[in-house]
């Protein structure tokens, strides 16, 4: 029996971060005349995002328990032609577990930025940022139209933008938000593309109107092409999720948004933002399932993100750097996932893949403050002495990663692996072969930096860019790396257990149960794939012990025992690689020369057709031609005509006269 | 060809003579006298065609008042003859050209159109006393005609303080006041107050300027 | 012959084309044109006079009445203007009167 969620609880959920972010935001800075302080600003909006969690939670257990759900309309916004604007809500399992994952790990950032922000001078106006983007990715997920879904995607790429900039003297920090802002940009034009065609072939923006009629969509063709229309939609759609999931080649920003502090890194860059994409993309499923075209670029498109921004990791110095490219790659086995058809799985891979990531950057952030706001890895070691919780935390968190049996990634990997292989589409060849090579890659780089960062020895007296002095209160500690206040490690601790644990129990509800059965619709005559999984699986247990004989967990073995080797037993020898393979070193170094393509072939030839646009067409043709070219003509035209005013009396009646007779001669002609 | 032809003929003919000499002559005062002899033409010619009143208007008004006026002025202006004959060979063809084309135009249209040979009877109004071109023209302009009879005389007035306005100088050695100026004027700009101490401290006088070299011949020769 | 109203319209036509010519011809001298101006009005009187004969019809010789009253203004305040022209030129010639040149 299945009831109807009550609206004001979900409003409230949504609702509960934007008051606190409005409030923060307003009094707690310049902005508002600084009424507030820090205890109260960080009070009011964890009050908030924890309100919202519970919520979430309660809903959570409503929707499981009592199947309850919520789809309708809370307020008509406009109505164009036939066009209806709305805000309203759909929960369903997808939209609960996702407002759960984005509330948790809200919380716990929260809570971890009051550690980490300790010492800046912006701490309010970041609590204000982080809790406008709790509201923001709730609206996004609770969405039951294309309309607020977008608002909710532009509305967490400002947020992005404004939090990535948010030590805006930083010129490398500024350049990066642009960055990020710009390139979601390219992405948000697919996607509205793709609304648009959905709206001019629906006439609406709702999500159950849309796959009522998503049918009749599939028989149509795009006018004046050869391409099904469901195919272009989805292909637009992607590419919105492209831009925001950063996918090759709309990846570029993810890197350079580690500028922003590590906090939002853990939110936005691993949790929540970045799987907008997916959520989005797995939301579409009943439309995406249509098109085969479509997954075959999906799958493409997350095979090759997966794999090579996996050996982009395996070189980087900075730790965020080298976890940022491991949300990449992990961001690239969602989609694979979305390819084969195995929505669920994807989702599933997402929420543990939040927890874990999380906790990753949020360990990496500890280590940082650790070691007094050095990121290079090359320079600590030796750390797990000084800072055991974190190390703790940090190890499991790596072992979730790479997929070692019984954590909660490898479930999700795992599933992922099997599923694209079971898939029957062209590209899932090449997608197979790409995650099985990542999952060496993974946990070869996950380990190299656990190694460098916890074990070996001690090397962070040897940096030679250390700042000594500056932003400092540790009193004697000023040499020693320490663990972090209680406010850091608790977070680490509370996204560690999900990390471990979560797998294990929800493996068999959410992928082979009904918790995702209105939501997530699979063609499974056209796409075996969760079909043929549910047929393998047999429980989680049996998942474990299966695993030993399967090729990923021996990968994954020898990723770790390749990183142990080369960092811990033979530290010479990874120099020695690089020079001998320089060539592919270089590559991976410029991230494949697509940031050089980007700024200097794009980004440069943009600013050229800007700079010819604005001395050819408006100073040269507009302002010249134009606008100085219409009084030169008039004053031309006004010397010639100036002749006519002599000044002499005697012209002027001769003029009349020539009238007169002109006027003469033509009635003597028509008489 | 009876009486009236041939008399309107040496009319026509004198007149178009005088009319010529008017724009050819080289003195301005021939000139005015051509004109006069030109209206006195064509005064008669009007009376040909019996419009007596308007023949005599034309010379009392015409030749009394307009054409005095124009030798008044001539008189007045003192105006170097010979200068101004340049230039007259240079356009005469241009000129006749044109006069010639308006004219055979002008006739086109006018020989062509109008072949009225005898004049249709006036109305003959049932008045007592004669019949006259006087009367006639009076009755009319006291009937039909007093607006516009009113209109003109306002232009006669116009026309008046226009010439008057136009031409007037002061004498600028008169000290009369515009009565305008005067109730213009503010005490801001006439007066201004200014504060000052009843009394002063004296200055100090300049020191003389020091002659070190002839200061000692100098102190001889002052006692 | 006898005389037709075509005859008396043709004189005025000569004396029209005639009193163009003088406003070409009289380039020096401001006080003919304005005399040339008259013959244009006589010639124009002409017509009416004419037509009112052969029509039966008093109101050309009315129209005549006012073409006078307009003529005598216009040639009083001509001539004032013609003086204060004078009064600051110097001079008459027509062929130096262009400030309104544009």
């Amino acid at each position: 029996m299945s009831q109807t969620l009550s609206a004001s609880t979900l409003l409230a959920a949504a609702l509960a971060p934007l008051v606190g972010a409005i409030v923060a935001g307003v009094f707690g800075t310049a902005f508002g005349g600084n009424r507030i302080g820090r205890r109260v600003c960080h009070s009011l909006t964890i009050a908030g995002v924890a309100l919202s969690f519970v919520l979430s939670v309660s809903v959570l257990w409503d929707v499981v328990m009592h199947g309850a759900r919520f789809n309708d309309t809370l307020y008509h916004w406009m109505q164009v032609g036939g066009l209806k604007m709305e805000i309203g809500f759909m929960v369903d399992g997808l939209t609960a577990m996702m407002m759960c994952v984005v509330t948790f790990v809200s919380l716990m950032v929260h809570l971890y930025t009051i550690g980490y922000m300790h010492d800046d001078a912006g701490y309010n106006r970041f609590f204000a940022y982080i809790s406008l983007f709790t509201f923001s990715m709730l609206m996004l997920v609770m969405s039951n139209n294309l309309l607020q879904l977008f608002f909710g995607w532009e509305a967490v790429g400002l947020v992005s933008y404004l939090l990535i900039g948010f030590w805006f003297n930083k010129p490398t920090a500024i350049f990066a938000n642009m960055k990020a802002f710009l390139v979601n940009r390219v992405g948000d034009f697919g996607f509205i593309l793709g609304i648009g065609l959905i709206v001019a072939y629906t006439g609406t923006l709702n999500y159950t109107e849309v796959f009522a009629l998503s049918g009749e969509l599939a028989k149509q063709g795009l006018p004046g092409t050869d391409w099904m229309l469901i195919t272009v939609i989805c292909i637009c759609l992607f590419i919105g999720a492209m831009g925001k999931s950063a996918q090759f080649p709309l990846h570029v920003w993810l890197p350079d948004s580690m500028e922003g502090p590590t906090p939002i890194s853990a939110l936005i860059h691993a949790a929540t933002m970045v799987t907008a994409g997916i959520f989005m993309v797995a939301r579409m499923s009943p439309l995406f399932e249509l098109s085969d075209t479509a997954l075959n670029f999906v799958l493409v498109i997350g095979a090759i993100t997966a794999l090579f921004m996996g050996f982009l990791g395996i070189i980087q110095n900075d730790i965020k750097r080298v976890v940022a490219y491991s949300t990449l790659s992990q961001l690239g086995y969602m989609t694979v996932a979305l390819g084969a058809s195995a929505y669920s799985v994807a989702v599933f891979h997402l929420m543990t893949h939040a927890f874990f990531k999380a906790l990753l950057f949020l360990a990496a952030g500890s280590v940082i403050m650790g070691v007094h706001h050095n990121q290079d890895i090359r320079w600590m070691g030796g750390l797990r002495k000084y800072m055991p919780i974190t190390w703790i935390t940090a190890l499991l968190g790596s072992l979730a990663l790479i997929g070692t049996p019984l954590f909660s990634g490898f479930y999700s990997k795992d599933s992922i692996i099997e599923a694209v292989h079971f898939s029957t589409l062209p590209a899932a060849g090449f997608a197979h072969f790409a995650v099985l090579a990542g999952v060496f890659v993974t946990a070869f780089y996950s380990f190299r930096m656990y190694f460098l960062v916890f074990h070996g020895k001690e090397r962070f007296d040897q940096n030679p860019d250390a700042h000594h002095g500056d932003h400092h209160g540790h009193g004697d500690h000023d040499a020693q790396p320490h663990e972090s206040p209680w406010v850091v490690t608790v977070p680490l601790v509370l996204l560690a257990i999900p990390s471990v644990l979560i797998g294990y129990f929800t493996i068999g509800p959410l992928l082979f149960g009904d918790f995702f059965k209105d939501a997530i619709i699979v063609d499974a005559a056209a796409h075996p794939a969760m079909t043929q999984l549910a047929g393998i699986f047999h429980g989680p247990m049996a998942m474990v012990i299966h695993a030993f004989s399967t090729a990923p967990f021996w990968l994954a073995l020898a990723g770790v025992v390749a990183a142990y080797y080369m960092y811990m037993v033979n530290p010479a020898l990874p120099a020695a690689i690089k020079r001998g393979a320089m060539p592919l070193y270089t590559l991976l170094e410029n991230k494949y020369y697509l940031d050089w393509f980007n700024e200097n072939v794009l980004a440069r030839a943009t600013r050229g057709l800007g700079t010819a646009l604005w001395k050819g067409g408006d100073q040269r043709l507009i302002d010249g031609l134009l606008v100085n070219g219409s009084w030169k003509m008039v004053g031309w035209v006004a010397s010639i005509v100036r002749r006519l005013q002599s000044g002499f009396l005697y012209h002027y009646a001769l003029s009349m006269i020539l009238g007169v007779f002109v006027l003469m001669t033509y009635f003597v002609w028509r008489s | 060809m009876d009486v009236k032809a041939g008399l309107f003929y040496v009319f026509a003919a004198l007149l178009l003579f005088a009319a010529l000499r008017v724009v050819t002559a080289r003195n301005p005062v021939h000139a005015a006298l051509y004109l006069v002899w030109t209206f006195i033409q064509a005064a008669m010619i009007w009376l040909l065609l019996q419009a007596e009143f308007l023949a005599m208007v034309l010379v009392l008004v015409y030749v009394g008042a307009v054409m005095v006026l124009f030798l008044f002025v001539v008189m007045m202006l003192d105006i170097d003859f010979d200068a101004m004959r340049l230039g007259f060979r240079r356009h005469l063809p241009w000129a006749g050209l044109i006069g010639v084309v308006v004219t055979l135009q002008m006739a086109a249209v006018l020989m062509g159109g109008f072949r009225m040979t005898e004049p249709k009877a006036m109305a003959v109004l049932p008045l007592a006393g004669e019949a006259s071109n006087t009367r006639d023209l009076g009755v009319l302009l006291y009937s039909e005609y007093v607006l516009p009879v009113q209109i003109a005389a306002v232009i006669l007035l116009v026309a008046i303080v226009a010439a008057i306005a136009l031409t007037l100088r002061e004498r600028k050695d008169t000290k009369h006041i515009g009565a305008d100026a005067q109730v213009r004027v503010k005490s801001r700009d006439r007066m201004r107050v200014v504060q000052m101490a009843a009394t002063q401290p004296a200055q100090e006088p300049a020191p003389p300027p020091a002659e070190p070299a002839a200061g000692a011949p100098a102190a001889e020769r002052k006692p | 012959m006898t005389l037709t109203l075509g005859h008396f319209l043709s004189l005025g036509a000569i004396l029209f084309a005639l009193s163009v010519i003088g406003i070409f011809l009289n380039r020096k001298n401001l006080i003919v044109l304005l005399m040339a101006i008259e013959l244009m009005l006589l010639a124009v009187n002409m017509n009416f006079v004419a037509f009112s004969y052969y029509l039966g019809d008093m109101r050309g010789q009315i129209f005549v009445f006012f073409i006078l009253t307009v003529a005598a203004a216009e040639s009083a305040i001509g001539l004032a203007i013609l003086v204060q022209l004078f009064r600051n030129k110097s001079s008459i010639n027509v062929d130096e009167l262009n400030s309104l040149k544009g």
